[in-house]
């Protein structure tokens, strides 16, 4: 099938996140390290488009002025106090810069951060989705298929997962466990396990009757062969829908937390974390809060468009 | 019914057992000391090891487990690391905040899907209802600690319109009778919008899917057959039948609602459920995270409960408990 017969919606599902993705794969390359502060007295707070010079020093700092001018004695950096001078050798690079998205309080460049930021945010997303994913996928194998007293425990613990909101639940993980990265993912993933372990049991409850799962038990086949070959496939397509929709919801998730204060920890930016930045100037930077919130609501309408997309197909390829 | 009811309740007796339970032990076996996290500072070992004793750390885990259950059985909920109060007292003042920020929320975001829903199921597929369409899905999209906070920047600084935070202002928490009540009010328009707002996507895409279905429907071809016109057949014959899904769907979504409120409750600090489990996990205050936990788990499975029965109530076609 070629990529103009797929359905609309799937098109663009796979475009947005895509486009997402390849900026923030891309992106940090080419972009400036985003913890690296501007002195903020010249480039604090700038709105989207403008510019200022920039001067890299050899101390690793940098400072922003609005005029620069090499001359005999080295830099003249200008600005709104008196004009700095710094010599030459102290100075690694001076040019002008646009800040495309402004910058915030602490005078960073918030497209840097916006990409480097969704680097985290999707890593972490996408690997825990990776965790919830496998740990479902086996779960929901092995209550569907064994029954009994596996199951019966197995969905009660998913009933009870299923029952407290997560973010109570996340929020009383993140104060007990000392946080990082891994812990994040983990949490996050150990939290959405529920929904896609339900979804492949039933898969298996129904597929277990069926003539060709009877056969390969007649030839002799083990429980786990039969679980990896002939049950497996046939969850994918519902389970890849689901996994879409999942996707969002985890993002969702990790930005709620990371705006808390609970999820990525700074100095490492994240979507989250750059709403709550501008939380704290409420009233005064307006694309501190724009920005990196427009970032996670198209990861997750992309999500969305992918999960209804992948419905369509299926039903395209059900009906002959 | 009677019988079914029980089973239902006992079904829910055992979720919120597992629950506390679960919570208990995922905090009691974390690795490290909870004590060495309490504050920022260093604090000595023997400061340590009194509040060990104060906490009651020292005990042996099944003694505790037995008193945080026992307790939790009687409506104990032990006390606050923070505040020194019973757990319990403190979710007493907070959830009524809560259930009246959540049910002013819901009752806007139930209004405004049907709504749109009904707009848009008029003329379907046409320009408005992809307009409608991309905008129910944006509106799903959007987080909700960031809907709160452009809230917040536009209709309490921008236009200072609004107040950007707390149930009262300290003048209206003073006064009495309609004076308080239109405080309290002004205070919760962002708040309530907020929920609104993010809800309403889910909703309207729910209610417009199950419109649809209900169109081709014969009972609404029987309708327009006998002259009923298009508007009176959506509204009074399709739309009632259209809801009844929508039940089951707002008691599976509770646990989304209350999360969302806790982000919206820390924006606008508005002093419920949220804002308590919030400051508490700040604070690394596990009994009040513990309690508030088990609290919230209580309504939602509640909720859920009253969701199945409203659902056989209004459809005749279900029966609890099959044919028993």
């Amino acid at each position: 099938m070629s990529w103009r017969e797929l359905p609309a919606r799937l098109r663009h599902g796979i475009a947005v996140l895509g486009v997402l993705a390849g900026a923030c794969v891309a992106g940090p390359w080419m972009a400036r390290d985003p913890t690296t502060i501007v002195e903020p007295a010249h480039a604090g707070l700038l709105p989207p488009a403008s510019s200022r010079w920039v001067a890299e020093l050899r101390d690793g700092s940098r400072t922003a002025a609005h005029a620069a001018q090499r001359t005999d004695a080295g830099w003249i950096l200008s600005g709104r106090g008196e004009p700095r001078t710094i010599p030459a050798g102290a100075v690694v690079s001076v040019r002008r810069q646009t800040f495309w998205l402004g910058t915030d309080a602490l005078g960073r460049d918030v497209l840097a951060r916006l990409l480097w930021g969704g680097r985290v945010s999707l890593a972490v997303g996408v690997v825990a989705l990776l965790v919830a994913v496998v740990a479902g996928t086996s779960l929901g194998l092995l209550a569907g298929w064994r029954g009994g007293l596996v199951d019966g425990v197995l969905m009660r613990l998913a009933d009870a997962l299923l029952a407290i909101p997560a973010l109570f639940l996340l929020l009383l993980l993140a104060a007990t466990f000392r946080p990082s990265l891994t812990v994040l993912i983990l949490m996050l993933g150990g939290l959405s396990w529920m929904g896609v372990a339900r979804l492949v049991r039933g898969q298996v409850l129904s597929l277990k009757e069926r003539e060709f799962v009877l056969a390969a038990r007649g030839i002799g086949a083990s429980g786990l062969r039969i679980a990896l070959v002939h049950l497996l496939p046939n969850t994918i397509t519902p389970l890849s829908q689901d996994a879409a929709l999942r996707l969002g919801d985890l993002i969702l998730a990790e930005a709620s937390l990371s705006f808390l204060g609970f999820g990525v920890a700074p100095p490492l930016p994240s979507w989250g974390g750059m709403v709550a930045d501008g939380g704290e100037v409420l009233g005064t930077a307006w694309w501190l809060i724009v920005v990196p919130g427009v970032a996670v609501a198209a990861v997750v309408i992309g999500a969305a468009l992918l999960a209804d997309g992948l419905g369509e197909l299926a039903r395209q390829e059900g009906a002959p | 019914m009677g019988r079914w009811l029980l089973r239902r309740l006992a079904a829910a007796a055992l979720i919120v057992w597992l629950v506390a339970t679960a919570t208990f032990f995922l905090v009691a076996l974390a690795p490290g000391d909870i004590t060495q996290r309490l504050a920022d500072t260093r604090v000595s070992p023997q400061v340590r090891e009194q509040w060990r004793r104060a906490f009651g750390l020292d005990r042996p885990l099944v003694t505790r487990y037995a008193e945080w259950i026992g307790g939790a059985v009687r409506g104990d909920l032990s006390t606050s690391w923070t505040t020194y109060r019973p757990v319990a007292a403190m979710i007493g003042e907070a959830l009524p905040n809560t259930v009246l920020l959540t049910a002013a929320g819901l009752l806007l975001e139930l209004l405004g899907g049907v709504a749109i829903a009904l707009r848009q199921a008029r003329r379907p597929f046409g320009v408005g209802d992809r307009l409608l369409t991309f905008a129910t899905l944006l509106a799903f999209a959007m987080p909700t600690f960031w809907v709160a906070l452009l809230l917040a920047d536009v209709f309490a600084f921008r236009l200072p319109l609004f107040p950007p935070s707390h149930m009262h202002s300290p003048a209206g928490e003073l006064a009495v009778g309609w004076r308080r009540l239109a405080d309290l009010a002004h205070h919760s328009v962002l708040p309530v919008l907020a929920i609104g707002i993010t809800g309403v996507g889910a909703i309207a895409r729910y209610v417009r899917g199950s419109l649809l279905d209900e169109r081709g429907q014969g009972y609404v071809l029987a309708a327009r057959a006998r002259g009923c016109s298009a508007r009176r057949t959506l509204r009074v014959h399709a739309l009632p039948n259209a809801l009844l899904p929508l039940i089951t769907v707002l008691g599976l979504s509770l646990p989304f609602l209350v999360s969302g409120s806790l982000v919206i409750e820390v924006v606008f600090s508005w002093p419920g459920m949220g804002q308590l489990v919030y400051s508490a996990a700040l604070a690394r205050d596990l009994p009040t995270l513990m309690g508030g936990t088990v609290v919230i788990t209580v309504a939602v499975v509640l909720g859920n409960l009253v969701a199945d029965v409203a659902y056989a109530m209004v459809d005749p076609r279900v029966r609890l408990g099959g044919a028993a």
